[in-house]
């Protein structure tokens, strides 16, 4: 089954998925009466859906929860939001949290 | 209002590309390892590219590959790819009051481009910014930008990402870039706590199958930020 084709049909099969999740509720359109309640929920979407995406990624090394200062995504996470809160810039942000992962991994 | 003050879509998008562009400092080095990971899953490096365009979800697209490089069922890649991407709905949902009254060929391209840094950078200038005809080419020129962004550092990571070395870590980056979206738009401690708790909830839940852990995290930090707003300090105007 490992033809090109197959893939091709998986992959796309996965596109249309993804592209409906996507559309679900822009395609409800001018129908949607959304609640003032529901609204206010939105609000909480942003720092909810990242904060998921972000703890994993800096706390689970090697496959395991990880919060020892012997972690080095630790401090360059915190580092990275150290410079969010002071400058408010994406550019910096990133620049110096990888800067800090990798002066902490070649020093440490 | 005075017509004058209207930013033209010209402007609009501007302004979402401008919003987009630093964020690929964080999404380059992520596209790059992609492409990398895909490679070396065992996907022909025409099916990374293509994927790129036809899923265009970044790490539900490291799933996918991982998972054919597994042999696994093609209905199991399906669903697992769904749940991953199952945040987004909370995006469309999110977006959905200020394109609705747009036409479904705009409502069909834009869903196409909502992506995580595209909805990131633009949901504030849509939720806060003043309500003008033309604010969706805001998300427009955000979407593009990451878009282009997205194809071309995944194109490079297939021609030249063998030759990155795994010690530059650059699989961190997007934790950087969520970080840099994130951070500075906590302006509620409602909102700090949606964020903490979704953390939280996201480590506890690892074990789960198909990553369900990330919409079981968003969920709970959306419903745990809802329920405390009672002690966010008056809302600001």
């Amino acid at each position: 089954m490992n033809s090109p084709w197959f893939l091709l049909a998986t992959m796309a099969g996965c596109g249309l998925v993804t592209f409906l999740i996507r559309f679900s509720f822009i395609a409800g359109g001018r129908h949607l009466a959304l609640s003032p309640r529901f609204q206010s929920l939105l609000r909480y979407v942003p720092p909810a859906v990242l904060s998921a995406l972000i703890a994993p990624e800096i706390l689970i090394r090697h496959g395991a929860f990880d919060p020892s200062p012997v972690n080095p995504r630790l401090w360059a996470g915190a580092v990275a939001v150290v410079t969010a809160l002071l400058t408010r810039n994406v550019l910096a942000t990133i620049a110096t949290g990888m800067a800090a992962l990798w002066i902490i991994q070649h020093f440490f | 209002m005075d017509t004058a003050e209207l930013a033209s879509p010209v402007q609009e998008f501007r302004g979402g590309v401008m919003a987009e562009l630093p964020l690929l400092l964080g999404v380059v080095p992520f596209g790059l390892i992609y492409g990398v990971l895909g490679l070396s899953a065992g996907l022909p490096g025409w099916a990374v590219v293509a994927m790129c365009s036809v899923l265009f979800a970044g790490s539900s697209q490291i799933v996918f590959a991982q998972l054919w490089g597994a042999q696994t069922p093609a209905m199991v890649i399906g669903a697992t790819v769904g749940v991953v991407n199952l945040r987004h709905a909370l995006y469309s949902a999110s977006v959905a009051p200020y394109l609705r009254s747009l036409p479904l060929r705009w409502k069909l391209l834009l869903s196409y481009l909502l992506t995580d840094e595209a909805y990131a950078a633009s949901i504030g200038r849509l939720m806060d910014g003043p309500p003008t005809p033309h604010r969706h080419w805001f998300l427009f020129g955000a979407g593009f930008t990451l878009w282009a962004g997205w194809q071309l550092s995944a194109l490079a990571g297939v021609l030249v990402g063998a030759a990155i070395p795994a010690s530059w870590s650059l699989d961190f980056s997007i934790a950087l870039t969520f970080i840099a979206l994130v951070v500075p738009a906590l302006r509620r401690r409602s909102e700090l706590i949606a964020a903490l708790t979704a953390g939280t909830v996201a480590l506890l839940l690892q074990g789960l199958p198909h990553k369900l852990w990330i919409i079981a995290a968003a969920l709970c930090g959306i419903a745990v930020g809802a329920l405390s707003r009672a002690i966010d300090r008056k809302e600001k105007p």
